[in-house]
């Protein structure tokens, strides 16, 4: 029984669980609370779910894990701040909208309490179909490079976002809240989301307990957008383009004498997982409260991929299971270490151990691959 | 030394892992001798070689039976550089050449002609340099003793195949003290002219007394050539006999057919094939179910070039041949997994090659020959490895609004992997065990499973048998000859297990270096299929075998 159990879930989860475990038991000795402690992981786990849920279509396609995140990252800060270059733009011409049809109570919602969520559709909105574009390139490079993916991933990520170093100064944004001061031109490194759409899910049905002796913060709505994603995903991995992409990434020539497309089939994966971060990096951003742009992606990827990987998936197979475990686990340790060991210790450790698990569980997972297409 | 033969072997015989593949074999090779060793794939050639090479891999796996004599001296190889040393030179069939390196270098690889250097006395050898004129010199003098001319500044990789060929026999010959020479199918990649030059040589090599065994399929040269011919067929020497003394009919009725009699003289055969599955052929005429003309497909390693056949409806029909000559490359070109060329045809409408789903749109199924590679998800469950060709071509299995959306029905694809676990009797946990897990021979029911899923009307299946046990093979054969009766299936088997072709098929086309060399019926005798495979039939009988 307990064999059986150690055996489904893998040592290495179970270390990382014991681990989490005692930090959260040390936790009240050193003068931590395990309350917000519990908060912030969650918090944690609701801004990071969805970028990790990004990994499942590339690896169930067998094009590895995505460490091509920035690329979609970038798709989803070009959408956020859009969003507010244009959220002016956009009130007005849905209050028109409300106008016409002389419907005033719509019009009254559109600019108070619908104005936020709003806001974050449209940056939602406008993300996806960068994403898509964005990623169909990206697939189409991927399906050159069979073998090597993650390797050219990776250079897809870093180089994407030199580029868009470039771009982020260059492009023609206005908006006061986010350019330059001095020069009125050119977007800054921070961008606060503050009075558009900040914590427009976290805030949504959140449970916000603040007594004396409790202090317990849960954000409702960004799990509740984050189990909608993940449901999402599942299904589609249920569907027939689902199973097909599954079976190219368990044999590419057997999908092959199947009569599937097996470029296609990992073009449209590619495209998932570039839509899936930039839908992930707004997420995190409204919690966050800001848009981090310039060398901001750079290391995005990183954290998402040794969650999933922490949470059991291989390099080609992976379920929504490992990225809820595994996000968890991984940022429960990310929550409590510097914390908890710090206060130990007297000393940071914390991004030390970040470091030495996620790059450790990206080492463990790349080394024990079994075949990555053949 | 005197009487002794250069090369005695006694009483050899050899077990891999139980399964035996040479039984008492004794024979002499005398000097300046040629010997002409055949036998159909899998007779026992190569491990006969390995063993007087001094393989690892037999020692590995046991060792061998029987004592081998060189000069009367008794010797047992356990490296390749024993062999070397004694004097027998092998010339293997897949070049062992360095392709960035001249002709030169590749003939004296590791026997280099140094310069003298003062260096060598403070380090070693290995610091000297290369004297380039005297290397040519003599890999010229090797090569012209081939009859050929290549230049020694040749880059191997620049060179046509026949000429690399030359190249690994000039090398044996430079070996000084080489005087047995084995040779594994050199004229194979050669042409005609080529290997003419090439048996001339190895006359004039023979006549200076170096003894050369040599392996081909192609019996006419074997005959030309050697002056004695060896006949291997499961493991055992059937016959060692003078070669004016045999035809070429006679030495292929002697590799192939089983049932022919176990004494040399008389390679007559009477048949005793079932005759039971003759029956749908003979009706009157019908349209084809399929029909290729002048197909060609560009399998590596398979390559056919021309091929035209034609297979009525509801027959069983083998393609058969040696390994190598093209005959996995139809089947697979036809269901498009490899580039191809010509017309096929399935009952009248043309099909579009090159395109899997246009010949699955055909109900058309294929059991592939690479199970593990191309015939199974081995890292998902049985269910999904019977029922995905059929829900990704045919729409089955799946619940939901077509084009719209269509989520896989897992209720469904388990009730029918359950119905052919328990049809084929597939051994496993049930429908959610990993097909990776599962032995060969279920492994294979898997395979037709999802075939028969999809309710073909022309099956095509590669190699059904191959890499079974017994009792599975039989169940296998089996299977098909009662899916072709029941449902009218035509069949379409390629094996390279003649006997298995001719116990159930209709009728057997040969495939022989890339084209048809003859369709049979499959109560023909044994030996008419193997005079196809050895390319005799061509030139001799073309009129009376070609279809």
């Amino acid at each position: 029984m307990i064999k059986k159990f150690i055996e489904n879930a893998g040592w290495p989860r179970i270390i990382i669980a014991l681990f989490l475990l005692a930090l959260f038991v040390a936790a009240p000795f050193v003068g931590v609370r395990v309350d917000t402690s519990l908060s912030n992981t969650l918090v944690r786990f609701g801004m990071n779910g969805v970028m990790v849920l990004a990994m499942i279509p590339m690896v169930q396609a067998g094009c590895g894990l995505n460490f091509g995140l920035p690329l979609g990252i970038i798709a989803g800060l070009l959408g956020a701040t859009l969003s507010i270059e244009w959220n002016s733009e956009i009130l007005a011409k849905l209050s028109e909208l409300g106008t016409l049809y002389k419907i005033s109570w719509l019009n009254d919602l559109f600019l108070t309490t619908w104005r936020e969520p709003i806001g974050f559709a449209s940056a939602i909105i406008i993300a996806v179909p960068i994403a898509a574009i964005l990623g169909w390139f990206y697939g189409k490079l991927l399906n050159r490079v069979k073998g090597d993916e993650m390797m050219i991933a990776t250079y897809v990520g870093f180089s994407s976002v030199s580029f868009m170093c470039i771009a982020w100064l260059l492009l023609p944004y206005k908006h006061p809240t986010m350019v330059w001061g001095y020069a009125g031109k050119g977007l800054r490194t921070t961008i606060s989301v503050e009075g558009y759409w900040l914590h427009v899910l976290s805030d949504a049905l959140a449970l916000d307990i603040n007594t004396e002796n409790i202090h317990l913060y849960v954000p409702t709505g960004m799990l509740i957008f984050f189990a909608f994603v993940a449901l999402i995903v599942w299904i589609f991995m249920k569907t027939k383009t689902g199973t097909a992409m599954t079976a190219v990434g368990s044999n590419p020539e057997f999908a092959r004498a199947s009569g599937v497309n097996v470029d296609r089939m990992r073009t449209i994966a590619v495209m998932m997982s570039t839509i899936l971060g930039a839908v992930g990096i707004i997420v995190y951003e409204q919690s966050f409260g800001f848009i981090q742009l310039y060398m901001g992606p750079f290391y995005m990827a990183l954290p998402a991929v040794a969650s999933i990987l922490l949470g059991g998936a291989s390099v080609n197979k992976a379920g929504i299971l490992n990225v809820i475990v595994g996000t968890f686990l991984f940022q429960g340790i990310l929550t409590m270490t510097p914390s908890v060991i710090n206060s130990y210790l007297q000393t940071d450790m914390s991004e030390v151990i970040r470091l030495i698990v996620s790059n450790g569980m990206i080492l463990y997972a790349l080394t024990r691959k079994v075949r990555a297409g053949r | 030394m005197g009487n002794n033969p250069l090369l005695r072997l006694e009483h050899i015989g050899k077990e891999y892992y139980g399964n035996r593949v040479l039984s008492d074999i004794s024979f002499d090779i005398n000097a300046g001798e040629i010997i002409g060793l055949v036998g159909e794939n899998g007779a026992g050639k190569s491990t006969l070689l390995n063993i007087l090479f001094g393989m690892p891999v037999i020692a590995s796996t046991g060792g061998y039976e029987g004592s081998i004599q060189i000069d009367g001296r008794k010797v047992s190889f356990t490296s390749p550089n024993q062999a070397l040393a004694h004097g027998i030179g092998m010339v293997h069939q897949e070049f062992s050449l360095i392709p960035g390196f001249t002709a030169a270098e590749n003939i004296l690889l590791n026997r280099e002609v140094l310069n003298a250097s003062s260096m060598r006395y403070i380090f070693s050898e290995r610091v000297s340099t290369l004297d380039r004129e005297a290397m040519n010199g003599r890999a010229r003098s090797a090569i012209h003793t081939l009859g050929v001319n290549i230049s020694p500044d040749m880059i191997v990789s620049e060179m046509p195949v026949g000429y690399k060929q030359f190249i690994e026999i000039a090398r044996e010959i430079d070996r000084k003290n080489t005087r047995l020479l084995f040779l594994d199918e050199p004229t194979a990649v050669l042409a005609e002219s080529e290997a003419e030059i090439l048996i001339t040589a190895l006359k004039k090599l023979a006549a200076s007394g170096i003894a050369i065994v040599f392996i081909s399929h192609r019996l006419s040269e074997v005959k030309e050539l050697c002056g004695r011919i060896l006949v291997l067929r499961d493991g055992r020497l059937i016959t060692d006999q003078p070669s004016y003394t045999l035809s070429t009919r006679q030495i292929a009725s002697l590799m192939v057919g089983r049932e022919s009699v176990r004494r040399e003289e008389t390679p007559e055969v009477t048949e005793t094939v079932s005759t039971e599955t003759d029956a749908p052929k003979k009706k009157k005429k019908i349209r084809p179910a399929l029909k290729v003309e002048h197909l060609w497909v560009d399998m590596p390693g398979e390559t056919v070039r021309d091929v035209s056949f034609e297979v009525m409806k509801g027959e069983i029909f083998g393609i058969g041949g040696l390994a190598g000559h093209g005959k996995l490359a139809i089947p697979n070109g036809i269901m498009g997994l490899y580039p191809a060329g010509g017309t096929v045809k399935t009952f009248g409408k043309k099909l579009t090659l090159n395109k899997p789903r246009a010949a699955l749109g055909k109900k058309m199924a294929f059991v592939s020959e690479d199970r593990r590679g191309v015939g199974l998800l081995l890292d998902e469950p049985l269910d999904w490895n019977i029922t995905f060709t059929a829900m990704q071509t045919q729409g089955r299995f799946l619940v939901g609004i077509p084009y719209i959306f269509q989520m896989r029905n897992d209720l469904a694809m388990r009730k029918e992997a359950r119905k052919f676990i328990d049809q084929l009797s597939i051994k496993c946990t049930g429908p959610s065990q990993k097909a990776g897990e599962l032995s060969g021979g279920n492994q294979q029911k898997v395979c037709l499973a999802k075939a028969f899923v999809l309710r073909p009307d022309i099956l095509l299946i590669c190699e059904p048998t191959r890499g079974i046990d017994i009792g599975a093979k039989t169940l296998v054969l089996d299977t098909l000859k009662q899916y072709n009766k029941e449902n009218g299936t035509t069949i379409i088997i390629t094996s390279s297990e003649l006997e298995e072709l001719r116990s159930v098929c209709n009728r057997i086309a040969i495939v022989d270096e890339g084209k048809i060399a003859g369709i049979l019926p499959a109560s023909n005798p044994a030996e008419d299929f193997g005079m196809l495979m050895m390319g005799q039939v061509r030139n001799e009988e073309e009129g009376e075998f070609s279809a």
